[in-house]
């Protein structure tokens, strides 16, 4: 049976497409943006969000861990995620709740069950599924499943693509999908490095290859203050896709809402490198690329 | 300030900044009536003579610049009590003018008054000191703790619904099919001929009084007229003259006529006896749409007077607030607003298309100008409804006060029609008060009661003892201790609900004798299809339709406390009952992992979860078809709502702690909503689980969904909205309203993030549950959600 590590599936999901929508985010990506608001969706293998500042101490997770995972040693809780076999049981006997574990293995069948739950909903708002990560075309063999089963219903499909994936991937669910969702995170290669950890050469090939054989692609920017909130940038990005069949652009401003996984995830967050663009700036970003004559909107 | 014109911006002000007042001119009128007419006259006929002589004597009250007249008192603000139903002591008089919230001002020679005059007649003969005399000992101890309420002990039924009679014909006509009645009576074979003489003349004697107090306004206008120096007001003024020559006597001809007369009769139920403090007009754009038509095609009224004339009906509706309560109920009760409820849209009841009409939108321009609570309007909408008028009422609705409601058309008929009805009378149905069903105009279908459910389980846990009262109160059923599977403790619970409902169907019978007897409503039989073709009372089943409710509360807390017991004794045995009784026993304290893992671990009711619903929908059915089909005294059919008002607050405030983590005294959830902070996975899941269970079985559900400003906002926010409710009603649920989160419910999820955690809010390009943002963030979107109100 084809599974997949998914760390949530939300329901009324209003900002990833049309209409009312199912987003199941699946877990592992190629990329580590700098900026990123769900650092756990990065590790592609099950992990655990503890928060140490809140914990007591108290030690119930270490008496309820069958397999013996967690030890309090010099008033420092550690897990041994070899030993862990992510049953869950930390998670629910902990009363000050900052156990939680993220990834869960779906079966197709799971999933399909779970998002068809909310089909009236799609039906009535032009709605439908997205998938969405970290990276889900890195489980292409399951969302193409997954997506052959949607279309046989009729559902419209989404894909929120870094678009760091062999192309194999994007052709073979291209014929599946209503709808890419593609970022566009930085135009120099140099800075892509730096702040994602990777060329971006994939990403921009990709994105030529894909726009010739679909013609539903929106580009999401995300734009943060201090790696990429230049004219500059702009400017780029609207000479790059000039040519491509793209008409409609998302520019999502910066937040610092995942800051508070990092420490969960024992993970360093750059904060002081980042900030939220101002409006003003973010306006002129629209109205730039407006100019050009694309669909801007502001969030996704 | 508020108004389509300077006319009713300035009614309203007047309406709105005006202190509540208490006017004891209907109580002294009636006192002295009684005094000399009780005992000589049938009961029925001593009803309509007291209601025409309050319409032949009261005051009248013509405000400035008023088109439409008419107050149940002597103006706007100012209530008229009811001795007849439950008199206040001079100790309820002092409390509702001294208190800070939600006070009536009582002049203190009205004390006195009440207290040497009022009271001393009363004593004993009003309905309330009756029932209570009248009730079991078992009743009185269930009543004491809170297992349910009575809707009867200080008022009468009949907070109803018109339907379209008085548009059609006056009551000079109704008063000339009465005597017809009255002509046909058999006294050689029918042995009630004598009551329904009595009854029928009461009825006869009531449109006498209506039309009496509608000549009375027409005089009175002109008096004005005369004296008035403004050109303009005098000829409004008899313009208004010329109105009240015509209703309530004759049908009306115009659209203002229509208003009027609505108003009269508004009037005369609501002073009648008190019903429940309101009436309502029912499908007021079905109904005022001909008029409309008729006087747009002849030029004499366009889109701007009707409107005005809309809001000035509007305003009236404000002007009176629910007369207060006595007693206990008096200081626990916080509210002005009367249950008036305004249906639109749906369909057209004579032909089953599509009913918008340019009326509808007449009133849901005026609905969100006024921004009134009352009257409460709501919109039907139908599978007919098109998109236009549903956004339109979504835009309203958005904006956060929340009005309108929306009810499933659809669904409404087929509650009627499985209820049965006919299909022709289900059209004519439509939703008052809160969102009980009815076929207005034909059915008596009377709220007799909140039945406090999730307390039931509490008697079950405790064998039948009350903690609140310190008594055994109920059957025993058994130690829980002692049970060794979910079915015994299931049993159990089922037992002891249906001893509960059966004392307080034994204490309607004998309540709705003594309406039956004592408090007939001549004036609402007169309204009421039936009543006159039996020679009934609307207070004795002479309606067409017969109904009575019992009101569900707390199916949510219910759900919650069976599936946290299920699934954590019996099924994964994380603990015992008794270690669960322990922190029940405890509120919880000293049991933080017990609380832990019912309040976080459980699987819970409006999360679309099969576990939880699939035990919401056992318990509704055990309790619906244990009232559902039942008869009452009258011959009524027995059927369920599932509405709280505020009643779960009250309910939660009489019980421990729950099995599902409810601390002890907090509110039990309401209506069919799930419990705070258990739906965890959004709207579409609330709606999924809430669709679980057979509305149309019912005679009304009520479903309150919270949203933030910004989850609502732009027309995707109107295009989501819509679709959301759609969505409801194909899966035939009943009714849907919104709260949209303010400021201050955002301030108070920072300071109490347990209470909250279905919050969601639209944070930057998505949307994430408030508890999960760091405070700072909290804090940006508290302020940005005070922007975007302003």
């Amino acid at each position: 049976m084809i599974t997949a590590n998914i760390f949530n599936i939300q329901k009324f999901s209003i900002h990833d497409g049309p209409g009312i929508r199912t987003t199941v985010f699946f877990k592992g990506c190629p990329l580590k943006c700098m900026w990123c608001h769900n650092p756990e969706s990065q590790e592609s293998k099950n992990q655990i969000l503890y928060n140490s500042e809140d914990c007591t101490l108290c030690g119930t997770c270490v008496k309820v861990c069958p397999e013996n995972a967690i030890k309090i040693e010099n008033n420092i809780l550690t897990t041994d995620l070899k030993k862990c076999n992510f049953c869950g049981l930390c998670e629910i006997y902990c009363i000050q709740g900052v156990r939680q574990i993220v990834g869960k293995d779906y079966t197709l069948d799971q999933v399909v069950k779970e998002v068809l739950k909310d089909r009236v909903f799609y039906e009535k708002s032009n709605g439908g599924v997205t998938v969405s990560g970290g990276e889900p075309l890195i489980y292409i063999d399951f969302v193409e499943e997954l997506f052959k089963k949607l279309k046989e219903e009729n559902i419209h499909t989404a894909v929120d693509t870094s678009g760091a994936v062999n192309f194999e991937a994007l052709e073979r669910i291209a014929k599946y999908t209503d709808l890419f969702l593609y970022d566009i995170k930085l135009m120099d290669n140099e800075k892509h490095k730096k702040f994602i950890g990777s060329s971006n050469r994939l990403i921009l090939e990709n994105l030529i290859k894909l726009s010739k054989i679909h013609n539903n692609i929106n580009i999401r920017m995300p734009i943060v203050e201090g790696v990429n909130a230049t004219v500059d940038h702009i400017e780029k990005t609207m000479n790059f896709i000039e040519k491509l069949n793209v008409r409609k652009i998302n520019l999502l401003p910066y937040h610092s809402i995942g800051k508070h996984k990092y420490s969960k995830l024992a993970l360093d967050y750059r904060e002081e490198e980042m900030s939220k663009p101002s409006e003003e700036k973010m306006q002129h970003f629209k109205a730039i690329l407006e100019s050009k004559g694309y669909e801007v909107k502001i969030g996704g | 300030m508020r108004g389509y014109t300077e006319r009713t911006k300035k009614l309203r002000q007047v309406s709105v900044s005006t202190q509540p007042s208490v006017s004891l001119e209907r109580a002294l009128l009636e006192t002295e009536f009684y005094k000399k007419h009780y005992g000589s006259v049938e009961m029925p006929v001593l009803r309509a003579m007291n209601f025409k002589n309050y319409m032949e004597n009261r005051k009248l009250y013509i405000g400035e610049g008023e088109l439409i007249v008419g107050e149940k008192s002597e103006g706007p603000q100012v209530v008229p009590t009811f001795p007849e139903l439950c008199a206040h002591t001079v100790e309820d008089m002092t409390v509702m003018n001294d208190r800070e919230h939600i006070n009536f001002k009582v002049k203190e020679e009205d004390k006195k008054i009440q207290a040497e005059k009022i009271l001393p007649y009363w004593q004993g003969k009003s309905t309330r000191d009756k029932i209570l005399a009248a009730m079991s000992q078992e009743w009185k101890d269930c009543y004491q703790a809170g297992m349910f309420t009575e809707f009867m002990e200080q008022r009468a039924p009949g907070h109803t619904v018109a339907d379209d009679k008085f548009y059609h014909k006056g009551f000079l006509d109704f008063k000339k099919e009465i005597e017809e009645e009255i002509e046909k009576l058999d006294f050689v074979n029918d042995f009630d001929a004598f009551d329904k003489k009595a009854q029928l003349q009461a009825m006869a004697i009531a449109c006498d009084a209506i039309i009496i107090y509608g000549k009375r306004y027409a005089d009175y206008a002109r008096k004005l007229a005369e004296k008035e120096r403004d050109q303009k007001r005098k000829e409004e003024l008899l313009w208004i003259a010329a109105n009240c020559d015509v209703v309530p006597a004759h049908k009306p001809e115009t659209y203002a006529q229509a208003l009027q007369m609505y108003w009269f009769v508004h009037i005369g139920v609501t002073t009648e006896v008190n019903t429940w403090d309101a009436f309502s007009p029912g499908k007021l754009d079905q109904y005022l749409y001909p008029f409309y038509k008729k006087e747009l095609e002849e030029g004499t009224i366009d889109y701007g007077k009707a409107r005005e004339l809309m809001e000035c009906l509007w305003i009236k509706f404000n002007n009176q607030p629910a007369p207060p309560k006595v007693g206990i109920t008096l200081k626990e009760s916080g509210t002005y607003t009367d249950f008036a409820n305004i249906n639109s849209g749906g369909i057209n009841p004579y032909t089953g298309e599509d009913g918008v009409n340019d009326v509808s939108y007449i009133i849901l321009d005026t609905m969100d100008e006024m921004r009134l609570l009352q009257p409460s309007s709501n919109v039907q909408i139908s599978e007919k409804t098109p998109d236009e008028f549903l956004r339109r009422a979504v835009e309203i609705s958005r904006k956060g006060w929340g009005q309108p409601a929306f009810y499933n058309t659809e669904e409404l008929i087929q509650e009627l029609l499985n209820a049965g009805k006919s299909l022709e009378d289900a059209r004519f149905g439509g939703s008052s008060g809160c969102v009980e069903t009815g076929c207005h105009g034909r059915e008596a279908y009377v709220l007799t009661g909140y039945l406090n459910v999730p307390k039931i389980f509490e008697l079950t846990l405790n064998n039948g003892f009350d903690k609140y009262t310190n008594k055994q109160i109920s059957i025993k059923t058994g130690n829980p201790e002692d049970f060794t599977s979910y079915d015994q403790l299931r049993e159990a619970f089922y037992k002891q609900l249906q001893h509960i409902i059966d004392i307080k169907i034994a204490g309607n019978h004998v309540i709705e004798k003594i309406f039956a007897k004592y408090m007939p409503s001549p004036f609402m039989s007169v309204l009421t299809t039936g009543c006159k073709e039996s020679g009934k009372d609307y207070n004795a089943g002479g309606s067409k339709y017969n109904t009575r409710y019992i009101q569900i509360v707390g199916i949510g807390t219910i759900t919650d406390c069976l599936a946290a017991v299920k699934y954590n004794v019996y099924d994964e045995k994380r603990f015992t009952m008794k270690e669960l009784l322990a922190a029940i026993d405890s509120n919880f304290q000293g049991y933080e992992m017990i609380h832990n893992l019912v309040l976080n671990h459980t699987p819970k009711y409006g999360n679309d979860d099969d576990y939880a619903d699939d035990i919401m929908v056992d318990i509704f059915t055990n309790v619906r078809d244990r009232i559902r089909g039942r008869k009452s005294a009258c011959g009524a059919t027995y059927q369920i709502d599932m509405l709280p008002t505020t009643c779960h607050v009250y309910f939660g405030s009489v019980m421990t702690a729950s099995a599902n983590g409810r601390l002890k005294e907090k509110p039990v959830t309401d209506g069919i909503s799930p419990e705070k902070g258990a739906d965890r996975r959004g709207p579409t899941a609330v709606i999924k689980s809430c669709a679980k269970m057979d509305h149309t079985s019912t005679g009304g559900t009520l479903l309150n969904q919270k949203f933030s400003p910004s989850s609502v906002a732009g027309e995707e926010g109107i295009t989501n909205i819509a679709a959301l409710i759609r969505a409801y009603f194909q899966m035939m649920g009943h009714h849907i309203q919104f709260n949209v989160i303010d400021r201050s419910t955002l301030i108070e999820a920072q300071k109490n993030p347990d209470e909250y955690k279905d919050l969601i809010v639209r944070v930057a390009g998505y949307s994430d549950h408030f508890n999960n943002l760091e405070k700072a963030l909290q804090d940006e979107i508290i302020e940005r959600t005070e922007q975007s109100f302003n």
